[in-house]
């Protein structure tokens, strides 16, 4: 008896140690060590071929240079306000899905609105290229209308860049925007509105609090995905983008400075992660929770 | 608010206005790729100048290059496809086995290895890519110093493609089939143990056709997001491009409807796997 719970024992292991390398070898060779890498490479200089230092130059040219930094700021607060935008136009049509279409009117809806992101980023993007272009869709239109005499450029505008984003990342707020909507008991608010609670005082006092995990999942997804986009600034602003992905790929791919790349790389990851963790503190929630939610 | 509160009419009237303006704003771009792929013109672009085929089948007269004889295009197609196929069968695998993992087993350093599971989803695709790329050039030219062998697939090309958009997909999948595994009810493999079966045939007949709707669902999503991806792609692509690189290439340099067309192609391609997955979606549960 004893010799087959050994077998047992040792049988178990071999399954757990079967089952671990996958995850491991997945995770330290393709997420871990190469960040490792990137940092210390982000960390040298080159003083001759062949020949580095450790240093902190690149970070010293990011805080030298104003327009890296100035790219990186303007990248952090049109990410800003692409969630901001993006929480507002997502909002009602949650509300109108979670609480306010019934049946299947209500899983019509939601569906519908999942569609266009199952298509291509780049599809889209091209379809808003020819709506906004000088020669497209909408200039013709304003034309058309009498509102402008002659048809005006409509991209490359920091407007078109957040139009794009917003467009881009509805999808990632209108799903866990409609599931914390759905889990509110509507006799809450019932019982708000018989308590004389106006449409504005419910919003701030029931339904907003009771959300807050989903806006907080939604926001910490759009921001990190806007902040990283490198489609849409590209091709929706031209060569007004600034974005600060465009200053990675020029570093990295055009200059093959990939010290500096990887200097701005991690400046992006810190970034996106500081703003991830802040998010969480700010609403209280746990890492895991949120991710299983968006 | 809510239908059993009173609502004026003017909310009423705003609430149509608004799910109205919506779905405009939402299938606008789309309608636009779509029309522009018939238009008799070389860009796409009003005015409207008549039905054509032309960006579909070509037309040497005129010149133009049509989609199912651009070449170029077709090839990069067929290497997205390619890429798509070792992501998804790559990502499936491993979710399964990190299912396994996570809901069946018990070892120390769980709760950390379950956490950095999720990290490669908050890590921008650029620098997933970046990472990928510096670490594996790194490692090539030691390959070369130390053994003198030219690590050719280190270099930037499709297997590296493969690997960085692997390393995020696969925490997709793992979430996915893990959600499903968690609902399992144990006690229908023990029946099966108890009635003499092996754990081979109970994992075989058992457990793998209760997490099939998850494996489905886990490879159509891997496969789209792996076809979509571009950020991380851009970082990795050597000399075959994947569509979605292809494309911006073409879109940077003032496209012809061709574009459209191969566009169209990918829309009908996606809503064809999204309407498999409702109705797979929609059998499981019942």
């Amino acid at each position: 008896m004893p010799e087959t719970a050994v077998t047992a024992l040792w049988y178990r292991r071999l399954v757990l140690a079967l089952l671990l390398a996958p995850a491991l070898l997945w995770l330290f060779a393709l997420i871990i060590l190469p960040h490792l890498d990137l940092a210390l490479l982000s960390f040298r200089e080159r003083v001759a071929p062949r020949q580095y230092v450790v240093s902190l130059a690149q970070y010293r040219t990011f805080f030298g240079e104003p327009l890296y930094w100035h790219v990186f700021v303007r990248t952090a607060l049109l990410s800003a306000l692409a969630t901001a935008l993006t929480l507002l136009v997502a909002f009602p049509i949650a509300w109108i899905i979670a609480k306010l279409a019934r049946g299947r009117m209500s899983a019509l809806l939601f569906v519908v609105c999942l569609i266009p992101f199952w298509v291509s980023e780049t599809v889209r993007t091209l379809g808003w290229m020819i709506l906004l272009r000088e020669s497209g869709v909408l200039p013709a239109l304003l034309v058309h209308l009498g509102i402008t005499r002659q048809p005006v450029e409509l991209l490359y505008h920091d407007a078109t860049i957040l139009v794009g984003l917003v467009y881009t990342s509805l999808l990632f707020m209108v799903v866990p925007l409609v599931g914390s909507l759905e889990s509110l008991d509507n006799a809450l608010i019932e019982a708000a509105y018989d308590l004389g609670g106006k449409g504005w005082s419910i919003l701030r006092e029931i339904v907003i609090p009771h959300a807050a995990p989903g806006i907080t999942a939604g926001c910490i997804v759009v921001f990190m995905l806007t902040l990283g986009n490198y489609l849409t600034p590209t091709l929706l602003g031209g060569k007004n983008s600034q974005w600060f992905t465009e200053q990675i790929y020029t570093q990295f791919i055009t200059r093959f400075n990939w010290e500096q790349g990887a200097a701005f790389g991690f400046l992006l990851l810190a970034l996106s992660t500081a703003m991830v963790w802040l998010g969480l503190k700010i609403s209280g929630q746990r890492f895991s929770d949120v991710m299983r939610r968006a | 608010m809510i239908p059993t509160l009173p609502r004026p009419a003017w909310l009423r009237a705003a609430t149509v206005l608004y799910v109205a303006a919506f779905l405009t704003f939402l299938f606008l771009p789309l309608a636009v790729v779509a029309v522009f792929a018939f238009n008799d013109a070389p860009y796409p672009a009003p005015p409207w100048h008549g039905f054509t085929l032309d960006w579909f089948l070509g037309n040497d007269a005129a010149g133009r290059v049509g989609l199912f004889r651009d070449d170029e295009l077709l090839g990069s197609i067929w290497t997205s496809c390619v890429v798509a196929a070792w992501v998804t069968g790559l990502s499936v695998a491993l979710g399964t086995a990190n299912a396994f993992l996570m809901e069946r087993a018990r070892f120390p350093g769980k709760g950390a290895l379950s956490m950095l599971m999720l990290i490669p989803l908050v890590i921008p695709g650029v620098i997933l890519g970046i990472s990928i790329l510096a670490f594996a050039s790194r490692l090539a030219e030691l390959c070369g110093d130390l053994f003198g062998i030219e690590a050719d697939f280190l270099r930037p090309g499709l297997p590296l493609v493969v690997l960085g958009q692997f390393s995020y997909i696969a925490a997709i999948a793992t979430l996915t089939i893990s959600a499903r595994l968690k609902r399992f009810d144990r006690t229908l493999e023990d029946a099966a143990l108890n009635l003499g079966a092996s754990a081979p045939a109970v994992l075989w007949t058992i457990t793998l056709p209760y997490l099939r709707p998850a494996l489905i669902g886990s490879a159509a999503i891997a496969f789209l997001m792996s076809f979509e991806n571009f950020n991380t792609t851009l970082m990795l692509v050597g000399g075959d491009s994947p569509l979605t690189i292809m494309m911006y290439g073409r879109m940077r340099e003032g496209a012809t409807p061709v574009l459209n067309a191969v566009s169209l192609f990918l829309m009908l391609a996606s809503a064809a796997i999204a309407l498999t997955l409702v109705r797979g979606g929609r059998r499981a549960e019942s």
